[in-house]
């Protein structure tokens, strides 16, 4: 059996170009969704509210018509700012949520690059977001901002470490770091011996998601732990001198950012792409593979925009004794018992 | 003998002198930050001036003035019925109470009482003003914590209470109803019946909040032990109202020094305080305030005589010569107008007492120590109107 596409083998260059106009239009799309499905219309329902109604059918291309209107703005820089860096430091931030998008495996063969160390480039490039937000908040000159960055820079830095110990019980228990792999293994396994829905790993490694979608609550900034970005402490900290379209790249890097950890957490712990009965390498992958994907995406997105809606913020240092004195720990036992089960089973 | 200590002394000196030298030199200078006049925390236009080691606040000033109308000065000529439509807006969220006691000043110096059907529709309308006022409190000071879906529900449910209000009154925000002698009006009809409701939707409203704000556990670490007031410290900075109450002193004025055209004494109804006195006994107080407030209005509602609402006054409102003080237990605390009148047509001079310029004065002992984003717990639990500071 040949599979259709997997056939199509472009030159070097011409995949290239394919893979980088894929990305750069899957950035801003799941972006926008999400914007639009999460931010404006779910949010709008839990809070008794109807959301915006006038642009396109029920409101949908409201988001759109933001992003024009931010496009329109003056490109306002203040008085006394460090001009390269303060330019540079959205793109810092987009172009690590686009290295997160080279990772992601939407089928066996949809993926941009499908790395033997899918999970450790992953968590390495997901931290390189800090860099852009330090120069936004030095490079702003503005006090707020500069708070903003700090708080950002330490809680990104102590909220690495549980994510990277959470994701190293699904590593221990799929025997691999390619992403890929690890859906195969989910979709190869049983739970109890019966293999129909192969063996998402959220069932033996409950522990590690729940510790995962923490750590991404507090690498997206959202409430509880949106300290950085706080609006009624620090008027949206970092953010707070960006106009127009520097604005709109960080608001396209949160978003994308959100999306990616959805799907980074899909394939880590509900088995990715792939369906259990249909065999890894059918065709029906290239429209199934980002379909599924796609779904279980959204239903990690909820989960996470859900929280934000709904709690208050922590404070700064419960935030950080949160992630020393209760995450770590806690990601650490899992590792443990996880080890010891895989050697004894 | 003497020498040597003299001697002990000196070197002792020399160690603190060298110290305080070393400590100069490792010293940083800390951050000023300004908060405000426009900044989110202050929901309005007041400016903190904040002294920060790191986000720690060395001091915090409040500095306020910069929405200050002159109403004691405007008061002086205008008439008494203009004058009562000028200090609905000193608490814009709860306009009515701002009427009461004003009102009850000047009747007091005429000698003038209102009816009792006037005096029990003033009493539900202060209270409902009450309950407008603090239940978006309730959602405001969780937005502040960021919990946004919380502002919105407050935001949802105030409009039950404001609806009524502008059923009897004709205004949602400056009513404009009391008049010297009893009220403007006589209520609508099924206005009675219509507010129940709405008490009875606030009354939810409240176990609503319990469940998603109160008893979140992010929002008792954010606000439990957080800007703690002593009681005596309470009482020396003159706080009044929820703030004084959440210390601990048991002090209402509706209950222990009610004047006379309010009919709290007809309602069975509790003072709740607690023993903490920080930002989380604020909010308790306060939840438990608004429920008070609804079941007084509630009880009264049940109960209001027949009769006009309107007692004999003169067309032309000239009040004599005299002065009067007369103070109400307001949603924000204690508020009175001391009224000194010459016998004219306009006051001679009038002292507006606002809860809230008292509650904020006790900012800069309260905040010294704590982080910025206490001060935001500490700010909002304090809850002070823009308007009834500066006035």
């Amino acid at each position: 059996m040949t599979p259709l596409l997997a056939a199509f083998a472009p030159p070097y260059w011409l995949s290239t170009v394919i893979k980088v106009l894929v990305i750069g239009a899957v950035v801003p799309t799941t972006a926008l969704i999400l914007g639009v499905v999460f931010l404006f219309k779910i949010m709008s329902w839990m809070q008794s509210r109807l959301g915006p109604q006038e642009a396109g059918p029920r409101g949908t291309l409201q988001l759109l018509a933001d992003g024009v209107k931010f496009l329109q703005k003056e490109d306002i820089s203040p008085n006394g700012a460090d001009l390269w860096v303060f330019k540079a430091a959205p793109l810092v931030v987009l172009a690590s949520t686009l290295l997160l998008y080279v990772a992601l495996p939407s089928s066996l063969h949809l993926v941009v690059e499908d790395l033997d160390v899918g999970v450790f480039y992953v968590l390495a490039v997901s931290s390189l977001s800090v860099i852009g937000v330090l120069m936004a908040g030095w490079a702003s000159n503005n006090k707020y901002s500069l708070m903003g960055a700090l708080r950002a820079a330490g809680q990104l830095i102590a909220y690495e470490l549980p994510m990277v110990l959470a994701v190293v019980g699904v590593v221990i228990q799929a025997g691999t770091m390619s992403l890929n792999g690890i859906v195969l293994s989910q979709n190869d396994g049983a739970v109890f011996g019966i293999t129909a829905i192969g063996n998402p790993f959220i069932l033996t490694q409950f522990i590690g998601f729940f510790i995962f979608i923490a750590a991404v609550q507090a690498e997206l900034t959202q409430p509880p732990f949106d300290m950085p970005v706080a609006e009624s402490e620090i008027v949206s900290g970092y953010q707070v001198e960006y106009t127009g379209f520097r604005f709109l790249i960080f608001f396209l890097a949160e978003f994308a950012t959100a999306f990616v950890f959805a799907g980074i957490a899909v394939v880590l712990f509900l088995g990715g792409w792939a369906v259990p009965w249909l065999p890894v390498d059918s065709d029906w992958y290239y429209v199934l593979g980002p379909a599924v994907l796609f779904g279980k995406v959204m239903a990690v997105a909820f989960l996470i925009f859900w929280v934000r809606f709904t709690y208050p913020r922590l404070r700064e240092d419960q935030l950080q004794s949160f992630a020393w004195k209760f995450l770590i720990p806690l990601a650490l036992l899992n590792i443990v018992v996880t080890a010891v089960l895989k050697v004894v089973l | 003998m003497t020498a040597v200590s003299d001697r002990d002394d000196i070197s002792s000196l020399v160690a603190e002198a060298t110290d305080n030298r070393v400590n100069i030199d490792f010293e940083s200078e800390g951050m000023t930050l300004n908060m405000g006049p426009q900044h989110p925390a202050t929901h309005g236009t007041l400016r903190i001036v904040a002294k920060l080691d790191g986000e720690q606040v060395i001091s915090a000033e409040p500095i306020c003035g910069y929405m200050h109308r002159g109403y004691e000065k405007i008061v002086e000529v205008r008439t008494y019925p203009q004058i009562n439509a000028l200090i609905n807006r000193i608490d814009w969220l709860g306009s009515f109470a701002n009427e009461v006691p004003f009102i009850l000043a000047a009747e007091k110096l005429m000698g003038v009482e209102a009816p009792p059907r006037a005096q029990w529709i003033r009493t539900i309308l202060f209270e409902m003003s009450r309950v407008a006022n603090i239940s978006l409190f309730l959602g405001d000071f969780g937005l502040q914590l960021g919990g946004m879906t919380a502002g919105f529900y407050a935001f949802r449910d105030r409009e039950f209470v404001l609806n009524q209000i502008e059923a009897a009154t004709g205004g949602r925000f400056h009513p404009n109803f009391d008049r010297i002698g009893g009220l403007k009006d006589d209520l609508p009809k099924g206005w009675i019946s219509d507010s129940q409701v709405a008490m009875d939707k606030l009354l939810a409203f409240c176990d609503e909040m319990e469940n998603l704000l109160v008893g979140n556990e992010i929002f008792q670490s954010r606000t439990r032990g957080i800007g703690v007031i002593p009681a005596d410290v309470a009482l020396s900075y003159g706080l009044s109202g929820a703030n004084l109450r959440a210390s601990g002193v048991d002090w209402d004025l509706r209950r222990d020094s009610c004047p006379p055209g309010l009919v709290y004494d007809q309602a069975d109804w509790k003072v709740w305080t607690h023993p903490d006195g920080d930002a989380f006994a604020r909010t308790w107080v306060r939840l438990q305030e608004t429920r008070e407030a609804a079941k007084i209005v509630k009880q009264l509602l049940t109960t209001i005589p027949a009769g006009p609402v309107m007692a004999k006054v003169p067309r032309i409102i000239k009040v004599p010569e005299g002065e009067a003080y007369v103070a109400t237990e307001n949603p924000l605390g204690e508020m009175g107008y001391y009224i000194v009148s010459k016998g004219d047509l306009v006051p001679f001079r009038v002292k507006i007492r606002s809860a809230s310029f008292n509650n904020i004065s006790v900012l800069p002992w309260v905040a010294r120590g704590a982080y910025v984003p206490d001060l935001i717990s500490i700010l909002g639990s304090l809850y002070f109107i823009l308007g009834d500071i500066d006035r």
